[in-house]
């Protein structure tokens, strides 16, 4: 028959299974991770402006929209995750974070259909980020208009 | 030296934002609406242009830059237009990053399955 754990020996091991939270490593993980996306993007917008002669606002899209394809790539391969889990915010915070977030519940929800399946939850992250990107952006403009108009600014 | 600003800067920004997920425990979710968020409110403040001109993709790879690009389209689309840009801006200027992540994502989905959790 096997030992039934008593109270005491039972909280013991929930504390000894619970990962611990090494903040100083997390942070140290999440530098070179989140820092070598954006070294990365550095190098591809210095490529684009010096090699192929493109304007410094093109190759800022240029920058975009290749790590998000590297990210999403990434995500089908099941290996985004990883970085994530390793790098914690070094993964979440750069663009290839929230290519990853738009593209892992568009693969994972695939089964449920084209439009209850991947078309809803291929915005369960794009959707609440768009939205108030787009409505702080908005208030921030209406100050900017406003401020124009009255001549506050400019 | 861009590169080494862009790799200490972009490290930096993550740094921050990993120490404010050890204290609050907030889903990757809302961290990101708060980094797009607080990308646009510095951006209007103009001090999101002077962390861009030190920093380079630095700035601009991290999810704060997409939130500093919709300000500045937001801007543009104002000097432009006056009061019909306040609804032109945001999406003109999200228009590649969003694109790019929906297309690509779309397209994955027909090429790759759904993978066993390990």
């Amino acid at each position: 028959m096997r030992h039934e754990p008593t109270k005491q020996e039972y909280s013991q091991m929930v504390e000894e299974m619970t990962p611990k939270h090494n903040s100083l490593l997390n942070c140290i993980r999440a530098f070179f991770v989140g820092g070598a996306f954006c070294l990365l993007g550095e190098m591809i917008k210095q490529t684009m402006m010096k090699v192929f002669d493109i304007s410094k606002k093109d190759a800022l899209l240029y920058v975009t929209i290749e790590l998000v394809l590297l990210s999403v790539i990434l995500t089908g391969f099941n290996l985004y995750g990883k970085i994530t889990k390793f790098g914690g915010a070094g993964g979440l915070v750069p663009i290839t974070g929230f290519a990853n977030s738009v593209a892992s519940p568009a693969i994972e929800y695939q089964k449920e259909g084209q439009v209850f399946g991947i078309g809803v939850k291929i915005f369960t992250i794009a959707g609440p980020v768009i939205l108030y990107g787009i409505f702080s952006a908005f208030l921030a403009g209406i100050c900017y208009f406003l401020g124009t108009q009255w001549g506050w600014i400019g | 030296m861009e590169y080494v600003k862009a790799f200490f800067v972009g490290g930096l920004i993550c740094v921050i934002v990993q120490i404010f997920m050890d204290h609050t425990k907030l889903q990757p979710g809302r961290i990101m609406v708060l980094l797009v968020i607080s990308g646009v409110l510095l951006g209007a403040l103009g001090i999101y242009e002077k962390i861009e001109a030190f920093a380079g993709c630095g700035a601009t790879v991290p999810l704060s830059g997409f939130g500093f690009s919709l300000w500045k389209g937001m801007k543009e689309a104002v000097d432009q237009h006056g009061f019909l840009g306040l609804f032109e801006g945001g999406f003109t200027a999200a228009a590649v990053g969003t694109s790019a992540a929906l297309i690509f994502s779309y397209l994955a989905s027909l090429i790759f399955q759904p993978k066993m959790k390990q």
